[in-house]
């Protein structure tokens, strides 16, 4: 298939963050922790006048003082946390970049590693001079700043967000957690349900579809059904308590609960209401799929269930044989998570992973397994189950039916190949 | 007047003001009205049908000119593709393993190239064409598919009349397919 250059999912492409993630991961890399290699077997490194019986430097004269960082910032000894970016992509004004999973954990995404996809890059925009509007199929077209969206009613609730490329179905498959599906974030969203805005300009007759646009260079347009509107459909202005990113949307965006990523519109400007979808650009000739007798399915909004183990995971390795926990995180845009299984004999058998509570609607659940590594190569993975019975398929049985001519919408099981000497990595590659 | 019919009166003065101040207002009261003018600047929403193209006209050969400046630099000369996609040709190919997917092989409806062009191209000065440019590059690239003659002016109506190859090939979503 001839690739077209705006893609959601650049993972065909080298990347020079993955080159230093891999060479760190061969050294035992400052990223690494716990009983995944770095911890001791750094000791090369280690100063020891820090270690036991000494007492290290830091406690021996007074640390950085307050206000030396007004918005703060990680330790500097987690530079290497940071967005999974291919260095040589043809353009980066449409591209995307992705969450380093495998470095987080719990459900909740940092804002400044919220994974990105832009389609016309990503603007700067004055809230002050930023205008809703809202219009169509409604009694009252109307208007909105910034601070009118805030007087409304407002409310939070912990959403996943997914891109639908996450990832496609041809091989070169990706080697780290974030390779593989790390177009995937979760964060606490507050704003206004769209419902109740829309009641304020009140809808008529014959509204069926809302078509949202982006205030970005791409005027980026979905449209979407009047359902979901009405559903959970919120307008966000905060993502985990502070008002959202550039890269998220600010000061604006729709937020679709379980619906493929692009179409929660960012830099919302403007909201019309119609009889008709629109049939832009973005819902005919992208987050299209093509089946193998050449036909195409449209409109394919839900991200369906999915998980992956986040830990031990690709490029990582296990420093020792014997006790491991097994964590990863797993989600369904229709609805909870149910079960989560794992296997640790590459399919033979599954046991029930323990799911994080709260569990939530439409957010990331962190699921956890322990385990004793008995020291020899391995295959493990994980397989969720959602409220609806729906169960996770394998990448092979997503292949038998849809092909890899199929772009979007891959939820499949990614197993992990851990090796004799610990090293971890994509069983599939 | 008695008095409980003058308050009736009130009453139904006050009444009706209501009734006159909900159609004018939502329940919260938040939000100013937009102008016809207002929606206008900003609405450029053009439907599958072509609703909502706007008067003018632009030719294949002047679409050509415009899209030597414009469009070839990323898209290719012949809109074969570079930094941005690929355009034109791939028709027959969509079920093959090679699939190529371009306006002629691939995009259901015409009138999504103005729409698209005009809102988001060229990428490093959106809405920078005017309407007549944006029928007229529109025109080329239908003319590079072989969907529009070469002597061909496009202009609302024929855009919206033109039948892509790939229409009736859109199918709904059947999820869930797997397992």
């Amino acid at each position: 298939m001839t690739e077209p250059t705006d893609v959601d999912n650049d993972l065909g492409l080298p990347s020079r963050r993955r080159f230093l993630r891999e060479g760190s991961a061969l050294l035992g890399g400052a990223v690494m922790a716990g009983g995944l290699a770095g911890s001791e077997a750094l000791a090369a490194s280690d100063n020891a006048d820090n270690l036991p019986p000494n007492v290290p430097e830091w406690m021996k004269a007074p640390g950085d003082p307050m206000g030396s960082q007004l918005y703060g910032t990680p330790s500097p000894f987690e530079k290497g946390v940071i967005k999974n970016i291919p260095d040589n992509l043809p353009q980066y004004l449409s591209a995307s970049g992705r969450t380093p999973l495998q470095d987080l954990d719990g459900i909740i995404t940092p804002n400044g590693l919220f994974y990105e996809r832009h389609h016309g890059g990503v603007p700067t925009i004055d809230p002050a001079q930023h205008r809703l509007m809202l219009h169509g199929l409604v009694d009252r077209p109307l208007i909105f700043t910034m601070d009118d969206i805030r007087r409304f009613p407002s409310e939070s609730h912990i959403y996943f967000l997914e891109c639908s490329g996450n990832p496609n179905y041809k091989k070169p498959y990706g080697k780290t957690a974030s390779d593989l599906v790390g177009l995937l974030s979760c964060a606490e969203w507050t704003g206004v349900s769209l419902k109740v805005v829309l009641q304020e300009a009140g809808l008529q007759p014959g509204a069926k579809w809302i078509v949202a646009e982006g205030a970005d260079a791409a005027a980026m347009t979905r449209s979407i059904p009047i359902e979901k509107c009405l559903e959970d459909a919120m307008l966000a202005y905060s993502q985990n308590g502070e008002r959202l990113r550039p890269q998220q949307g600010y000061p604006l965006r729709l937020l679709l609960p379980g619906f493929e990523g692009n179409m929660s519109v960012k830099w919302l400007r403007r909201l019309r209401v119609a009889a008709e979808p629109t049939y832009s650009r973005e819902e005919t000739s992208k987050y299209t799929d093509l089946m193998p007798n050449g036909s195409v399915r449209e409109f394919t909004f839900y991200m369906e269930a999915k998980s992956i183990i986040t830990r031990p995971s690709g490029g990582q390795r296990l420093s020792t044989p014997g006790f491991h926990e097994i964590s990863g995180i797993a989600w369904s845009g229709h609805g909870k998570v149910k079960r989560v299984d794992v296997s640790v004999d590459d399919g033979k058998s599954w046991q029930e992973a323990q799911l994080q509570e709260p569990v939530l609607t439409r957010a990331l659940t962190r699921f956890r397994l322990p385990w004793q590594w008995d020291g020899k190569p391995a295959v493990i993975q994980s397989r969720a189950t959602d409220v609806t019975g729906y169960v996770q398929p394998t990448l092979a049985e997503l292949l038998a039916v849809r092909g890899d001519n199929y772009y979007y919408h891959n939820n499949a099981i990614w197993p992990w190949r851990i090796a004799a000497n610990g090293e971890v990595s994509n069983a599939s590659a | 007047m008695p008095a409980h019919k003058l308050c009736i009166a009130v009453l139904a003065v006050l009444g009706l003001a209501s009734v006159t101040r909900a159609q004018e207002q939502g329940p919260y009261g938040i939000g100013r009205s937009a102008t016809p003018a207002e929606i206008a600047g900003w609405n450029i929403d053009i439907g599958g049908d072509g609703e909502n193209l706007p008067p003018g006209s632009g030719s294949v050969s002047h679409g050509r000119m415009v899209f030597d400046q414009q469009c070839a630099a990323c898209h290719g000369a012949k809109g074969e593709g570079g930094v941005g996609d690929k355009l034109v040709g791939g028709q027959g190919t969509l079920a093959t393993t090679n699939p190529v997917k371009t306006v002629g092989s691939y995009w259901p409806y015409a009138s999504t190239l103005f729409d698209y062009i005009r809102r988001a191209m060229p990428q490093n000065a959106p809405q920078s064409l005017s309407n007549e440019d944006v029928y007229a590059v529109s025109a080329y690239i239908l003319n590079m598919n072989g969907l529009l003659p070469a002597d061909a002016t496009l202009h609302a109506k024929r855009l919206s009349r033109i039948n892509m190859p790939n229409r009736n090939t859109f199918v709904g979503d059947p999820r869930p397919d797997v397992p």
